[in-house]
């Protein structure tokens, strides 16, 4: 048997905001099994080391800057706002969210 | 003067602009016609920009008033998930298919400054999730040496333009070969730098813990210079790097030892005529007067998983950004919760989303320490591994993929089968080593063969000069 079912797919596509159709939902439980199954192998590695941190993986450390200097106010609006699907004036359109 | 397209490199393009050979309006005009003949066959070029001769015109300013940069004029194809002011940036998904990019990328930014020409946005497959163009929303891109198989990718639009000569150079970019394979499989260069070289500001995300752009070339000169021109430390990404980042060491006099991982190249994984192929440049290594040595790399069998693993879990974050609300797509449903639904349903595609579910299983409460946690503690070991062996190599050797370039249709049923076409170009992601793929030969049946060149970090120098090597003793 495959190591998901279409449930499964169900809750995942709920998290992730995806709508998806009921004959995909077969498709993805077959081939989602199948890279589930390749990718378990892992859990055979034995020797990995405990407890890796972002600095020993990546070798660079975060980097924070001061929140100072901000650019002239309203310099790039009118370009992302033309971008956003929905506006009203200089706000972003959006349903209600309660 | 004719200008001979297919022979032509960036130094050499520079020095005829110098000379007043031809202008840069000229070889505009001449790619331009190549692309209106090729492009429709191909699909390479999702774009093609109409403002190309008043770019050329500029950059033939420059160059008259004795100002040329080594990149003034240069006509490059850009990949469609960098960002141009202005222009659209699709990453060739529906999603994306309207979005107008709202400032420069800091490699664009780079070229622009430089005088470079941009001829238009090169095919992918959508958001870079692929390894053959395939999975783009715009159709397929397809191979220059034969129509039926694919040009690889997901930079496959890149790698064709600079292979069918509709541009000179092209950027894409590699999260787990993708800048590599489609070089490969169209007979170019292909570099991935090392991890945060390469400034991601303005690229759209994946992995974000394994992204870098990188320059798709005829030869090793050329992404030599684009990668000097666009690399360095950025204010807009956090994640680049100071030249002193990564410790160098005197190559000078020195004899390069060329590491071969024997158990991690069998012949069960890989095509009959790659594997020849590959022996046969070891043997050509060893006769230009390096030292080959064998070394063995533990615990990497496992670095496609991990691979898989890491870069759903980080793509599927990433691309949480894409709600309909912001920009791109909208499709109305009947509240908020529909409205991201349908959106993020119709807008991405079926790779897409099938990696976006990954990634949220991996990440999902319950699997998070078995898949997510577990692969990023394999990942350091696998990093530490390299690291030993660099100690005693300067540079590992490996086929750049498994096959030549595979037909058309041959493996999108299956995405597992696709996934293992990275088994080769992934430890580079995961480790953050730079890695090249150069031409190595050709199949029976005229299909390129590339190999591939990994060094440690920030050691790119070291796979210049030995691509170098390669190409002038004509293992081609």
């Amino acid at each position: 048997m495959y190591m998901i079912n279409a449930q499964d797919i169900e809750k995942l596509a709920g998290l992730a905001r995806l709508s998806i159709s009921e004959e995909e939902k077969e498709e993805l439980t077959k081939n989602m099994g199948s890279i589930l199954a390749y990718i378990d192998a892992i859990k055979k590695a034995t020797e990995a080391n405990k407890k890796a941190n972002t600095e020993e993986i990546y070798g660079v450390r975060n980097v924070m800057r001061e929140d100072s200097e901000p650019h002239q106010s309203g310099m790039y609006s009118e370009k992302i706002l033309n971008e956003a699907p929905r506006r009203e004036g200089d706000y972003v359109k959006v349903k209600k969210i309660l | 003067m004719i200008i001979d397209l297919k022979n032509l490199t960036i130094k050499k393009v520079h020095e005829h602009f110098i000379k007043g050979d031809f202008t840069a309006l000229d070889l505009a005009r001449a790619y331009l016609k190549n692309i209106e003949s090729k492009n429709k066959d191909l699909n390479a070029y999702l774009e093609v920009f109409d403002d190309v001769e008043e770019q050329a015109k500029i950059a033939d300013d420059k160059i008259k008033a004795g100002k040329a940069d080594i990149l003034t004029g240069i006509p490059f194809a850009i990949k469609d998930n960098i960002l141009i002011e202005g222009r659209i940036a699709s990453s060739a998904s529906k999603i994306l298919e309207n979005y107008h990019a709202t400032y420069d990328a800091t490699v664009i930014k780079k070229l622009k400054e430089a005088g470079a020409i941009f001829l238009g946005r090169t095919n992918m497959d959508e958001f870079a999730m692929g390894g053959s163009t395939e999975n783009s929303a715009f159709g397929v891109t397809k191979n220059p040496y034969d129509h039926t198989r694919v040009a690889g990718g997901s930079s496959g639009g890149s790698a064709v333009v600079v292979a069918g000569d509709m541009a000179l150079v092209a950027l894409g970019s590699d999260t787990g070969g993708s800048v590599r394979q489609p070089a490969s499989f169209c007979g170019l260069v292909g570099l991935k730098p090392t991890y945060g070289s390469v400034s991601r500001y303005g690229l759209m995300a994946m992995g974000s813990s394994l992204d870098q752009i990188g320059p798709i070339t005829k030869t090793a000169e050329d992404a030599e210079i684009i990668f000097n021109e666009v690399h360095g430390k950025d204010i807009n990404d956090s994640t680049t790097i100071f030249e002193n980042t990564h410790p160098k060491k005197d190559l000078k006099n020195k004899k390069l030892i060329i590491g071969i991982p024997k158990n991690f190249i069998n012949k069960d994984g890989v095509d009959k005529e790659v594997f020849t192929n590959f022996e046969a440049s070891i043997a050509k290594i060893k006769l230009l007067g390096y030292e080959v040595k064998e070394i063995s790399l533990s615990d990497i069998d496992y670095s496609l998983a991990v691979y898989y693993i890491i870069m759903s879990a980080e793509a599927s974050t990433n691309l949480s950004r894409f709600d309909g609300v912001k920009y791109g797509l909208h499709k109305d449903g009947k509240n908020l919760l529909e409205d991201y639904l349908m959106t993020r349903g119709e807008g991405l595609g079926k790779e897409v989303r099938r990696r976006i579910l990954l990634g949220t299983y991996v990440l999902s409460s319950g699997y998070y320490d078995a898949y997510y946690n577990k692969a990023n503690d394999i990942r350091k070991t696998i990093k530490k591994t390299f690291d030993n062996v660099f100690r005693e190599v300067d540079v590992i050797l490996t086929p750049t993929t498994p096959t030549p370039a595979f037909k058309i249709g041959e493996k999108s049923k299956d995405p597992l089968q696709m996934y293992l076409e990275d088994v080769f170009t992934v430890t580079a992601n995961l480790t953050g080593m730079p890695a090249i793929s150069v031409p190595s030969g050709f199949t029976n049946d005229k299909l390129p063969i590339g190999m591939q060149f990994i060094a440690s970090h920030g050691r790119e120098n070291i796979l210049f000069e030995i691509s170098k090597v390669f190409e002038k003793n004509g293992v081609k």
